[in-house]
């Protein structure tokens, strides 16, 4: 991207401003393809037992290698701050992941985050030294709040996580951008290119998409034009639009007219 | 039902009868999975993969293990 413009999160610089999930891919080998055409440095990924029974079942690091591409562990499907707890340390254990996605829902329906729990697990978390991206509700106060407790991140819903409504409270998303200074970045949500570009456009940080890409009718597509949508994004928010007229504004002088 | 030389754990929500004297590393090595690609819980507790050849199970013990796999 930019070569002046870095995305940093917790000191580290990235160059793609897209963190992808690996969740609901036909196969391993497509979600590694989706990857790779994204650009993404960062995938989220989820913790789950082992199958003990069919062991020829192939693992998520065959495809997706730990050393080149980052892990963001996620606490999806988590209800309580301590189910969430006990995953991240489950899934820092494994290779000494600090950077966490911390995510504890409130209702099975809509997937909304549970806040107060959320807050709880964060200053937990933060305590025992994990770096934390956290996963809110587009309330700029809240987000202020896990701000001040130490969150690494701040990542509120565009819409209900898999729903691809887009980003249905804008102004909320502007005002949250103006109240923190670490990264905000927009998770869950974002159905097409055109949302990921507005999420940019509106001056967020990065963006976190999953099934958009993953259940586009073409995933590989979509991962390649959401790759190009947040740089698009980007680079139009860095140069500063023009302002809104009610009324029309001619392109061509008027002297000269023959 | 549990033999003299066997014991009974719980891996991953499933009963398993496991020879007297197993370690936690056995178990591991005994259904293939790789230990740098997991993390583990012996009765609800982390436990260090670095002391895994040597700790012990015991009957009755829980134990998960859990990997990565794709999420959002």
């Amino acid at each position: 991207m930019l070569n002046n413009d870095p995305f940093i999160i917790d000191k580290t610089k990235y160059r793609s401003r897209l963190i992808v999930g690996t969740g609901k891919y036909k196969s391993f080998s497509e979600c590694a393809k989706a990857v790779k055409i994204s650009g993404a440095e960062i995938v989220t990924v989820a913790v789950r037992r082992v199958n003990i029974t069919d062991k020829s079942k192939p693992l998520l690091m065959d495809y997706l290698n730990p050393k080149k591409i980052k892990y963001l562990p996620n606490t999806a499907g988590c209800f309580t701050s301590s189910e969430a707890l006990r995953t991240l340390r489950l899934a820092r254990e494994i290779g000494g992941w600090k950077l966490v996605k911390l995510e504890v829902l409130g209702d099975k329906k809509t997937l909304f985050p549970d806040m107060i729990e959320t807050i709880k697990s964060t200053k937990v978390l933060v305590k025992e030294g994990f770096k934390v991206m956290v996963y809110c509700s587009d309330d700029p106060l809240i987000a202020k709040k896990l701000e001040d407790v130490g969150a690494s991140a701040i990542m509120p819903l565009a819409s209900p996580i898999g729903s691809g409504l887009g980003i249905i409270n804008k102004v909320n998303i502007k005002i949250i951008k103006n109240k923190i200074k670490i990264p905000l970045i927009i998770d869950a949500g974002i159905g097409d290119a055109v949302d990921a570009a507005e999420a940019m456009q509106l001056g967020c940080d990065g963006v976190l998409i999953n099934t958009a890409i993953a259940k586009a009718k073409k995933p590989l597509i979509m991962a390649e034009a959401m790759k190009l949508a947040v740089m698009s994004g980007r680079k139009s928010y860095l140069s500063g639009r023009i302002k809104k007229n009610t009324f029309g504004s001619a392109s061509s002088p008027k002297s000269g007219i023959i | 039902m549990t033999k003299k030389n066997k014991i009974k754990i719980k891996a991953n929500g499933k009963y398993l009868l496991v020879n007297r004297g197993f370690t936690v590393k056995k178990l591991l090595t005994t259904l293939k999975i790789p230990s740098k690609k997991v993390a583990i819980e012996l009765n609800e507790e982390i436990i260090d993969k670095s002391k895994i050849h040597k700790t012990l199970l015991k009957n009755k013990d829980k134990i998960e293990i859990v990997h990565f796999i794709g999420g959002g």
